[in-house]
């Protein structure tokens, strides 16, 4: 060994060596992509040789045509991806902010009245199981075709997870805690702020995990069941043309969206939640 | 001057099978003012109990509980506590924890924090006031939440149990500190234990509760010199107290026999 402190770069092992490092310490850094190449190869490769039909299965290089030429077009375009993902954001945003938020209080202030949380909860817990997207041809009937509907319909599914983890997060307050509190004798809202509220937010999170969910798959429903713009009348009018590649296209976008927000929710859950360690965590996503 | 005082104090449970649980009874006890008073008894003797009822957690059935001249009826600033668990709000640092009190009773923020670092200087936590609980041994845990109980500067410390959940030798050493921080503050201490050693280690006197209802079955004097270290564990005196309280406790015990106990109590 020479010394080098003086001269990082020849400190720096080359690229080969790395990369043996790399496959020693982390395989997966590596194999995880080599398998995405392995698949994409094998599709592409084997539709033309299997002659499948192009709006059966498309080949990945036709479904990546696709999406460019529909992120090729300018945002109000109504052939372009830019108008109808936006539309389709704009509502998730709407619908996941309101119904969780909505979700949150009534949680909330359910849980801090014993007896109105024992009387409900056993209505709560019947709701929470009924496929409430079925409603969705209802909430269109109600409120027509436009944003509003969708709205509803996103905060219908995103309400219910809401409500559901922040009961049983305040249920799951450590007693002890609340017994310090009692001791140093602390009010009830000096309560509430400093230990039931921190104490439930893991769960809470994991209610805001699920409305992530359920929001863009709100909004998907939604717009089949009826409008006029939005990812999922795009779904419905390439589906109907036979645009398979289309179709897996605008899928692509949907998938963006819905990574992207789950992506935003655990960086927003990574600084609140920084104490709470696996053991306090409780659904691992 | 009698710090705390409990005049016939009776406590009886009603549990949620309507059945009644005879938890304390006839409990008279007297602590006065700095003095380091140790309750040692079977599980399930109403030990806790007694000092939730001390601490004004939980109201007595039967007697009375005088702190400092006012009766007991509600959790009060001149008695601070300290439970088995460190009870740490964990997205607090070690500073802010020590806080709470002051920040739930109001207290000026800037005094508080001038006394919180005595207090984390005092217990040995001066370099971590600004970590976090889980970045804590269990014994540093416990001493945060020592300083935490001493923050509003009670005159009387309550501590249920406190090292029980350390392992041994760490709890020798949290003996050796409490004592210091006990003589350094001056307050008037009760402890909960079950562990006897313990008891006779800290105390200036043993209270010997019996198995449930739990009943003073005596309150024993622990003459021994202080400051003590771990080598009063040596001194055949300790060894007296610690079997007269085992007997107390157990009935009479195999091998022990040699022990004298009838010039003590």
């Amino acid at each position: 060994m020479t010394i080098t402190i003086d001269n990082p770069r020849a400190a720096a092992p080359d690229l080969p060596t790395r990369f043996r490092v790399l496959m020693r310490t982390r395989p997966e850094f590596v194999l995880a992509p080599a398998l995405l190449v392995l698949i994409i190869g094998v599709w592409e490769f084997s539709v033309p040789y299997f002659q499948v039909p192009n709006y059966i299965l498309p080949t990945p290089s036709d479904i990546a045509m696709a999406l460019w030429r529909g992120l090729d077009a300018g945002p109000l375009d109504r052939g372009g991806y830019w108008l109808h993902a936006g539309v389709t954001v704009a509502e998730v945003l709407l619908g996941f902010v309101i119904g969780s938020g909505v979700g949150l209080l009534i949680g909330t202030v359910i849980s801090q009245f014993r007896i109105i949380e024992a009387t409900l909860r056993v209505y709560i817990v019947a709701i929470q199981s009924l496929p409430k997207i079925a409603l969705a041809p209802i909430i269109v009937l109600w409120f027509g075709f436009g944003l509003t509907s969708k709205v509803v319909i996103i905060c219908l599914l995103t309400f219910f997870p809401l409500l559901v983890t922040s009961m049983a997060g305040f249920k799951a307050v450590d007693p002890e805690r609340l017994e310090l509190m009692r001791a140093l004798g602390a009010r009830p809202w000096q309560i509430f702020w400093k230990v039931r509220l921190p104490s439930a937010l893991p769960y809470i999170f994991a209610g805001l995990d699920m409305a992530a969910v359920f929001a863009v798959v709100g909004a998907v429903v939604g717009e089949f069941v009826g409008a006029q713009r939005g990812l999922g009348t795009l779904i419905l009018s390439m589906n109907a043309q036979m645009d398979t590649a289309g179709t897996f296209s605008v899928f692509i976008i949907l998938a963006i969206v819905g990574i992207l927000l789950h992506k935003g929710l655990r960086m927003v859950e990574r600084r609140v939640l920084f104490w709470s360690g696996e053991a306090e965590r409780v659904i691992g996503t | 001057m009698t710090m705390i005082d409990v005049a016939h104090l009776d406590k009886t449970f009603v549990t949620v099978r309507q059945e009644r649980v005879h938890a304390l009874q006839d409990i008279t006890l007297a602590v006065r003012e700095r003095e380091f008073v140790t309750v040692v008894g079977p599980s399930g003797c109403g030990k806790s109990t007694l000092l939730k009822i001390l601490a004004g957690l939980i109201p007595a059935s039967r007697g009375a509980v005088t702190v400092a001249g006012t009766a007991v009826a509600a959790p009060r600033r001149d008695i601070g506590i300290v439970f088995q668990n460190a009870v740490l709000l964990p997205w607090r640092t070690v500073m802010d924890n020590v806080l709470l009190p002051a920040e739930v009773q109001g207290l000026p923020k800037a005094q508080a924090t001038v006394r919180a670092r005595e207090l984390l200087a005092m217990v040995g936590l001066d370099e971590f006031e600004n970590k976090y609980p889980m970045e804590l041994s269990g014994g540093m845990q416990q001493r945060a939440a020592i300083s935490r109980a001493l923050i509003g500067d009670p005159g009387i410390l309550l501590m249920d149990e406190p090292f029980g959940a350390l392992d041994a030798m760490t709890r020798e050493q949290m003996n050796l500190d409490l004592q210091r921080i006990w003589q350094e503050s001056g307050k008037t201490v009760v402890l909960i234990t079950h562990s006897i050693p313990e008891a006779v280690f800290l105390a200036d006197r043993v209270v010997v509760l019996t198995a449930r209802p739990g009943r003073i079955a005596r309150i024993v004097d622990v003459p021994l010199p202080r400051p003590r270290g771990l080598d009063v564990m040596e001194d055949p005196l300790f060894g007296r107290l610690t079997g007269e309280i085992r007997r107390l406790l157990y009935g009479r015990t195999n091998g022990s026999s040699k022990a004298p106990g009838g010039d003590l109590s």
